[in-house]
């Protein structure tokens, strides 16, 4: 989901990384993996047929597509291999999620039968241990060694155009047919009187945090923010989370926002929607924030400030006027539909030029960019279906048109409804919070959009997207048996309840009438 | 304390008790130097203007009833309408109102702003609401019944509506001076419908026409429990703006669209919360067929509890509403009397299971602001809010009224505000035509 520089946890810009004090035997996996020591950049040849600049998810995808079709790859990364998703994005947070959530289960036991000898402890060091494993094991799927194997030419440095067709990096010129840049996004730094001087933590070093804060403040209820302020509730802190808006998750419908608000104010969090951080400062050990809420201002004090107010496109350092490349510091790298950019020899993939940032939207755009920059006939993006999950508990999830984009498009718009209160697996699981709302055009059962809020709404929400991107309709989905007692049945259950609605009144009593006579 | 004769009365006559001790907070809460109206029986509670404008409304029905005499009416609406004409509109932070709308809670006595209030547009709608209900049922040639109409009519002109747009084209929920606009408008259904009728039909300051148009592209139709309607959870939302307005055969662009109409719509709402109750997916006390109303109430929060071995979440006053929440076992029963003219039988099936299983609740036929049964309390009731809310017992007045004689829809289709602003927001049919 998100890429961007590990400044943190990531050696200098071009360098191998070196063991710190507190780095354990995963970091050390994990830098092995990533950008080993010791490493020598190849001896470049004339031409590459492709330069991919940017090893996340989208320039990982573009090398390893690129260098199996037979094309001569370079894959440019300046601090770790894997991006943000594997350093400091989803992989981190996912797992850090995965044991808030069974702290909350320990917590919720009684609710579900069963019984919790003694009290409940968190060793924070333990958790995070954890997800430091599970990072050094995820890295060694594209591990430098590895894409070597795979016929891909790996340089360790800062990229930098050099003119229309070549880039240096390492002190070295590296000329390419194509290229594609997939440098990602980083969190927006705040602009608020005394932030800076008091620091903040952001996703880049959260994931180095050693001691759980008792007291945090999360700036911002977007995914990043809901999700950090309810992991570090489960995790004992005292959260307070502050959203300049009347709802979080402003994108997403208001029912889905109003679960989440209800579930974060149950775990513990100290919600404050419409009211922003006005000032920063410290008094003696803590930091003091100053909140405005209508014009009404009070300050909280924390241990820590966490801001998860948005990302910026990684577009600086890369010389993109030489190349000819447009960009925007706010929206990133221009690109047509066919992700290609101001330069006709230059494409772009992931959260540098995508609106969405998301770890699966860069792979889905990398594997177009690669396609369209080797061969001819270009794919067009927008034809694509990107569905999306913010991981809160429960998890939100959505793919297609939400009714309002619909209703300003013009399309009528019908939306039917199960609450997983009435899925029998849902009660049995005690996951009952939520609902899988489907939206269909008016008169025809055509699947436009999908909201899923459910414990597990993320992988729900993939049959909603194959749905939509295969053009099933709801009358085909409500042929489609499903395994009881599941949570996914939920879907089956709304198309039932559309197919329910065709029975009219007229066909009701052609159907009695029948069945009277035979 | 007891409704000990509930099960006796007839229909009629149960009704005429619970509506008459709803009528009743209007003259007990009522300021006789402002004519403002306490927002809840709380003592020192400040005045809401929501509520002066229920009152407003009420007067009409307690002189059409016999409650009240028409000087003693006159003379109190009269008393209100000078006040608010009165009153420092200006950007000042302890005026009473700017741009000809009011601050959402005044002082009972000076008039001015209280609890740090916004000037709040949908409640200087119901307080408008009120004024236009007052100044069309008071037409007699009397110099003071003469006087209420031209007042009634220049407060309702002074209102600027576009400037509580901001710079957007909906309708924004509010302004402080010490920030400005409430940077939040009206997002999906709600209660506003009346707002955007006022507003479109002012002659002096209206909306854009297409403004109710944009508003209602974030309506979202729905099937739930296997019934369509337009969404949205509280109970009050279906009902507010159908106090004044009788929306049963008229249709909006949505609503053409739908098949349906919003009169219909609240038939449905009120069904689904009944479903919900039925339901009960979170196991709340009391909940069934007959215990429904899940709307804006009072409850026993904010608190936590540990009960039957669940933790229980309890809210203060909040906007409840169904199926997404929030829920916390409590009920709003004057929600659930308010759904009598779109509901009857429903609705008088749950007033007499309220009166027969609840009478603690239920104070001289009065019905407080919430009641939780799951939370325990002195009785098997459970925890009964301890005031009575003017909002709540301005909608049971009108809306029985509506029900019994239609008195309230039928006087409201003689303001020509009404009728404008419903054809400027693109209604057709029905009594319109």
């Amino acid at each position: 989901m998100i890429a961007f520089a590990a400044q943190h946890f990531a050696p200098p810009r071009g360098e191998a990384p070196t063991d710190g004090p507190h780095e354990d035997r995963y970091r050390r996996a994990l830098i092995d993996a990533a950008h080993p020591s010791g490493w020598r950049n190849p001896i470049p040849p004339d031409k590459y047929n492709l330069v991919v600049i940017g090893a996340g998810p989208g320039g990982l995808t573009a090398a390893r597509e690129a260098a199996a079709l037979g094309a001569k790859v370079a894959l440019i990364e300046r601090t770790l291999l894997g991006g943000g998703r594997l350093n400091v994005g989803c992989v981190p947070s996912k797992a850090l999620i995965r044991t808030a959530r069974l702290y909350a289960e320990m917590r919720d036991a009684e609710n579900v039968g069963g019984q919790v000898p003694g009290s409940i402890g968190i060793d924070f060091r333990t958790v995070m241990q954890r997800m430091h494993r599970i990072q050094a094991r995820l890295s060694r799927a594209d591990s430098a060694e590895r894409l070597t194997e795979a016929g891909v030419d790996v340089y360790f440095g800062e990229a930098r155009f050099a003119s229309s067709d070549t880039v240096a990096v390492g002190g070295v010129l590296l000329h390419f047919k194509k290229a594609i840049i997939a440098t990602g996004a980083r969190p927006l730094i705040p602009t608020i009187p005394g932030i800076s001087a008091c620091g903040f933590l952001t996703n880049e070093n959260v994931f180095d945090l050693t001691e759980c804060p008792q007291r945090l403040l999360v700036m911002g209820g977007g995914p990043l923010g809901c999700e950090m302020a309810q992991a570090f509730c489960r995790f004992g802190a005292h959260v307070i989370i502050a959203q300049d808006e009347p709802m979080f998750l402003p994108r997403e419908e208001r029912d889905a926002a109003q679960i989440l608000a209800d579930c974060l104010a149950r775990d513990g969090v100290e919600v404050h929607l419409n009211t922003a951080v006005v000032g920063v400062r410290i008094e003696g050990a803590r930091k003091v924030v100053d909140l405005d809420s209508g014009g009404e201002t009070f300050s909280v004090s924390v241990d820590q400030i966490a801001s998860g107010i948005g990302r910026a496109p990684n577009v600086e350092d890369l010389n993109l006027e030489t190349a000819g490349v447009a960009y925007d510091t706010a929206s990133g790298i221009g690109v047509d539909d066919f992700l290609r950019t101001s330069n006709p020899r230059i494409y772009a993939a992931g959260d540098v030029c995508l609106e969405y940032k998301f770890t699966h939207a860069a792979v889905a755009s990398a594997r177009i960019a690669v396609r369209n920059a080797l061969f001819p006939g270009g794919k067009g993006w927008s034809g694509l279906t990107i569905p999306w999950c913010t991981y809160s508990d429960p998890e939100i999830a959505h793919v297609g048109l939400y009714v309002r984009e619909a209703q300003q498009k013009g399309i009528p718009v019908r939306t039917f409804t199960i609450l997983m209160h009435d899925v029998d697996r849902a009660v049995t699981d005690g996951e009952e919070d939520g609902f899988v709302k489907i939206h269909v055009r008016q008169g025809t059962d055509r699947i436009l959009g999908a909201t899923v809020v459910a414990r597990h709404a993320g992988e729900m929400i993939n049959g909603l997207s194959l749905a939509i991107s295969s053009g099933i309709g709801l009358r085909a989905l409500a042929r489609v048996v499903h395994t009881y007692p599941t949570q996914a049945e939920a879907i089956k259950m709304v198309a039932d309840a559309y197919n329910r609605t065709r029975l009219t009144p007229t066909l009701r009593s052609l159907s009695r009438r029948w069945i009277a006579r035979n | 304390m007891a409704d000990l004769f509930a099960q006796s009365d007839d229909d009629e006559a149960l009704l005429d008790r619970f509506q008459r001790a709803a009528f009743a907070y209007f003259l007990e809460q009522f300021d006789p130097g402002t004519g403002l109206v306490a927002d809840t029986s709380r003592p020192n509670a400040p005045a809401s203007i929501a509520v002066v404008g229920f009152a407003l409304s009420c007067y009409p029905v307690g002189v059409a009833r016999g409650w009240m005499s028409r000087p003693d009416a006159v003379a109190r609406v009269l008393t209100t309408l000078r006040f608010f004409q009165n009153s420092p509109q200006n950007e000042h932070p302890d005026a009473a109102g700017y741009n000809g709308f009011y601050y959402h809670f005044l002082d009972r006595q000076t008039g001015l702003r209280t609890w740090n209030s916004e000037v709040s547009v949908i409640d200087t709608t119901l307080l408008l609401a009120g004024m236009l209900t007052a100044s069309t049922y008071f037409d007699a040639g009397t110099p003071a019944e003469r006087e209420i109409r031209d007042l009634a009519d220049a407060l309702y002109c002074r209102v600027d509506w576009r400037w509580a747009c901001g710079d957007e084209l909906t309708a924004r929920q509010g302004w402080k001076p010490e920030g400005g606009f409430l940077h939040y408008g009206w997002d999906g259904y709600d209660e506003a419908i009346i707002l955007y009728v006022l507003a479109l039909a002012s002659p002096t300051h209206p909306l854009p026409p297409n403004s109710y148009d944009r508003w209602t592209e974030t309506y979202q139709w729905e099937n739930i429990y296997g019934l369509e309607f337009l969404f949205a959870g509280p109970l009050f939302i279906h009902q507010f703006s159908q106090a004044w307005i009788d929306f049963a055969g008229i249709q909006d662009r949505f609503m053409r669209e739908k098949g349906s109409d919003y009169f219909e719509n609240t038939q449905r709402a009120t069904r689904v919360q009944r479903e919900y109750a039925c339901r009960n997916p979170f196991g709340f006390e009391g909940y069934g067929k007959d215990c429904w109303g899940i709307t804006a109430s009072q409850g026993p929060g904010p608190t936590t509890q540990k009960i039957d071995g669940r933790e229980r979440r309890f809210l203060g006053y909040a906007a409840r509403g169904v199926p997404y929440g929030p829920d916390d076992g409590t009920i709003g029963p004057c929600g659930t009397l308010a759904s009598l003219p779109f509901a009857p039988e429903l609705t008088l099936s749950a007033l007499r299971h309220l009166c027969a299983r609840y009478p603690e609740m239920i104070c001289d036929s009065k019905l407080p602001g919430g009641f939780n049964p799951t939370r325990p309390g002195q009785s098997a009731t459970g925890w009964v809010s301890d005031r009575y809310f003017g909002l709540d017992q301005g909608i049971v007045v009108l809306m029985i009224e509506n029900y019994r004689s239609r008195m309230i829809w039928n006087l409201m289709r003689q303001c020509p505000y009404i009728g404008n602003g419903l054809r400027c927001a693109g209604f057709t049919g029905g009594w319109l035509k």
